[in-house]
This record gives C-alpha cells, structure tokens and sequence, in this order.
C-alpha cells in the first residue's frame, strides 16, 4: 500500500465519517473541504500560528501539521464538537465578556489550547498561561484579554470545587 | 501552501520499514511530522513517498538497563515531559522540555524526530551531545549505535543514511554526583532558540569534571564549547573561553555580536547550573 488515495474511517465530534482522501491533504483541510467543518482555520500552514488546533484522541494538535490520512481510526475534535458539549461554555462566556476576542480568527485554536490547560485542574499563574498559550498567535488583542478570560475561568472552576 | 502529491505507507514493523525504504529511494520516514509536514506544506520538500512509522510499538518505550536509559524514537515530547524515568533518570531532557515548542506541537512531535531532523536551533540535539548519548539505528545491514558526537555533521545533515532508521536513543543515567543545567534565550517562548546551551558534568568535591557543554543556535550543528569546558574544569572563568569556541553567524534573527554576547550570558547561568547539588 503506497498509493496516493486511501480510505480512511475516524470519529468526527461523536460522528463515524468514512473518506476517501488524498494522502497530502492536512487534517485541517479535510474538516474544512470534505465535512464543511469550518470553524477550524487555516492560517499560516506550517504550525506556527495554531488557528488550526482540533483535538486528536483527546490531545491538542495542529491540524496542519497532520494528515488526514494518518487519522484512520482516530478520534477527532473540533470546536464545533467541543462547543456543543457545553464543557467550555463558561470559558467562551469569558472571552466574550472580557472583549479577549475580535476578529475571532484566532479563536477556536485559543479556546481549544487554553481548555487543554483547564482541564489539567489547579489555577495556573499568568505566565504559565501565556506560556500554554504562546503557540497561537492572536493579531488583534494583544493577549492580555485573553490571559485575563483563562484565569478567571480558573479561579471560577477552582472556586466551584473548593 | 499545500503539499505536492505523494504516496503513503504504513509500515507494520521497523523491518517493513528498512524494506520500504530501500525500495523507495525517494521516500521519507513520517514520525510526528511537525517539521517534516511544514516542509512539505512549503514545497521545500516533495518526496514521492510517505513511510508512516507512528503505529510502531516497538518505537514508543522508556526503558532503563543498567546505566543506560533508552528512550524509543517514537515517544512524544509531551510524554517525555511527564515521564518519571526521564525526571529522574535524564533531568536534562525534562529541563529542556518545557522549552521545546507549544502543547499541540508536543503532543506529536518525537524525539527521535527531533534529533533525526537536527535543527541546529533544537533543544534536544543539544541534549544529547551533552550527555554523550547514542543514537540506535536501523538499517538492512542490522542496527548499529553512533556515539552523538559524531552524530550532528552539518546544516540538517547527520550520520543517519537515506536507508536508516533512528529506532532509539541511548542516555548514560544520571548518577548522584551528576550536574545538569540548560537555558535558551528565544523570542516567543517555544520558539527555536536564539542561542540555547544544555550542559552537564561530574561533580568531584568542590571540582567538576568531565564537564560537557552543547551550544545550539549558534552554529551548523550544535557545538561542544571545549575551551569553555576546560575553564570549568579549571574553575576559571568559562565566558571568556567561548570566544576560542563558537563563530556565530548574522542571520534575520540576531547579529552575530548579539549571539556572542548571549551565549555569553547562558554560560553564566549554566554554570551557576551546573555547581548547584541537584535536588
């Protein structure tokens, strides 16, 4: 088996999806163009700016630097997924109230990578959270909004369970 | 961009693929792909085949024997950093783990990837030199081990053939009298260093020896700094040495005087490092 095409059957957001796919189309592109899975971006395609970030079998990954191919068997998710769960709604009720979005083309790789972080439990410093965060590049906030949102879900969660 | 087109394998076993990689001259060897597919995804790579290693178990433990750890080609930097044997075994790399790029790329990036890929900007070539580890190869021939010094020949280029697969590598375990020590100065953190050094030795009393210093960013390769390290055997002043060791070029990132000036300050932390006990 060294072809170019190859079937491929994965989890998508809890759905079985089977595809035929061409071996050099990236995660990405493939949830954008074959499943309409847009809320994924695409933005610089060599993994510095992590608009792309889905979750693979429940690790962040960037979706352009996987192939879609290399998914056979894999559970996928995306933010669409992840936000119809409800388990990061208080964390997208943050960055809206605390304006730690604006075009939002950053934002479902900010939310993806800082929910990987919450999820470790405890109320991280803010230097650990920018750090967590320092692989997704946001153009329009300046990040002190959105280091604002993390921690105040934290502190929220960490209060909640107290 | 988006890559050129090409053909995909999976291989079932280190051995299928050796066996995939001499038949396909022009194919690639797929770990974490998180170099690998950024350059396909630019074009400044276009091989005919991919050969898909990520299913190999065989490539994925930690293991200790004797004073050797072995850490398999296939384990991810994110469970690198939290593995214990790597904490207590080889604190180097769980010192520098934390550096080595972001979450999601970690949770796919390799180590024997890192070290195969050699950027000279990457942490863990630079470990590696520095704990005089060995590199496990695989080819048609059998497997052989190449000591790191004599691993890292150039730019990207190391002893590894176009039929060569990197199955492991091979650490000497810390030992009680060892001393670790690592800093990297990089402008968005997780970023390839500006300039970066990992350094170990033997402490003997108030001495060190056997003291190994691993500059990267600095150079071709990541380079022992052995003026440096014999002024820290000798307990004289070990930045001053490094003007006898490293030749930094003018690259977009830094001037060459600022690399100097750096690699000047890292060693002044090292070897703060370095005479620490350990804890």
């Amino acid at each position: 088996m060294t072809e170019r095409f190859h079937d491929i059957a994965l989890t998508v957001n809890g759905e079985e999806v089977r595809e035929r796919v061409d071996a050099r189309k990236t995660l990405v592109d493939f949830l954008r163009e074959d499943l309409s899975l847009t809320g994924s971006h695409v933005g610089c395609e060599h993994g510095f700016c992590g608009a792309c970030t889905v979750r693979l079998d429940g690790a962040v990954v960037r979706g352009c630097l996987t192939l879609a191919v290399q998914c056979d068997g894999a559970k996928i998710e995306t933010i669409e997924g992840v936000a119809d769960t409800g388990a990061i709604a208080d964390l997208q009720e943050a960055f809206q109230a605390r304006n730690a979005l604006q075009c939002g083309f950053c934002t479902p790789g900010m939310l993806l990578t800082a929910a990987a972080l919450l999820a470790a439990g405890g109320v991280p410093s803010r230097d650990q959270i920018r750090a967590h965060l320092s692989g997704n590049y946001c153009r329009c906030t300046g990040y002190h909004a959105i280091v604002d949102a993390v921690e105040a879900v934290a502190r929220a969660r960490a209060g909640k369970s107290a | 961009m988006k890559p050129a087109p090409f053909g995909y394998a999976k291989a079932t076993s280190v051995d299928h693929a050796v066996a995939l990689l001499s038949q396909y001259a022009d194919g690639r060897l797929l770990a974490g792909g998180q170099s690998l597919i950024a350059t396909l995804n630019m074009r400044l790579s276009a091989p005919r085949l991919l050969i898909d290693i990520n299913a190999l178990d065989e490539l994925k433990s930690i293991s200790r024997d004797g004073d050797t750890l072995s850490i398999g080609a296939l384990v991810r930097h994110a469970e690198a950093e939290r593995s214990d044997e790597i904490a207590r075994h080889a604190p180097l790399i769980a010192l520098a783990m934390p550096h080595i790029a972001h979450p999601a790329i970690r949770n796919r990036g390799t180590i024997g990837g890192s070290i195969a890929f050699a950027d000279p900007a990457a942490e863990l070539p630079a470990c590696l030199l520095a704990l005089g580890g060995e590199v496990e190869i695989a080819n048609t021939g059998g497997t052989l081990r190449v000591g790191a010094d004599d691993f890292f020949k150039g730019l990207f280029e190391t002893a590894l053939g176009p039929g060569d697969v990197l199955t492991a590598v091979r650490i000497p375990v810390a030992r009680a009298e060892s001393r670790f020590g690592f800093a990297e100065l990089a402008r968005r953190h997780g970023d390839y260093a500006l300039v970066g050094l990992a350094a170990a030795a033997r402490a003997d009393g108030k001495a060190l020896r056997d003291v190994r210093l691993a500059f990267f960013g600095v150079g071709a390769t990541p380079l022992r700094a052995r003026s440096a390290e014999a002024a820290v055997e000798r307990g004289e002043d070990p930045v001053a040495a490094l003007a006898h060791d490293l030749a930094p070029q003018d690259d977009v990132q830094a001037s060459a005087a600022t690399r100097r000036h750096l690699a000047g300050v890292l060693m002044q932390r090292v070897a703060m490092q370095l005479a620490e006990p350990r804890r």
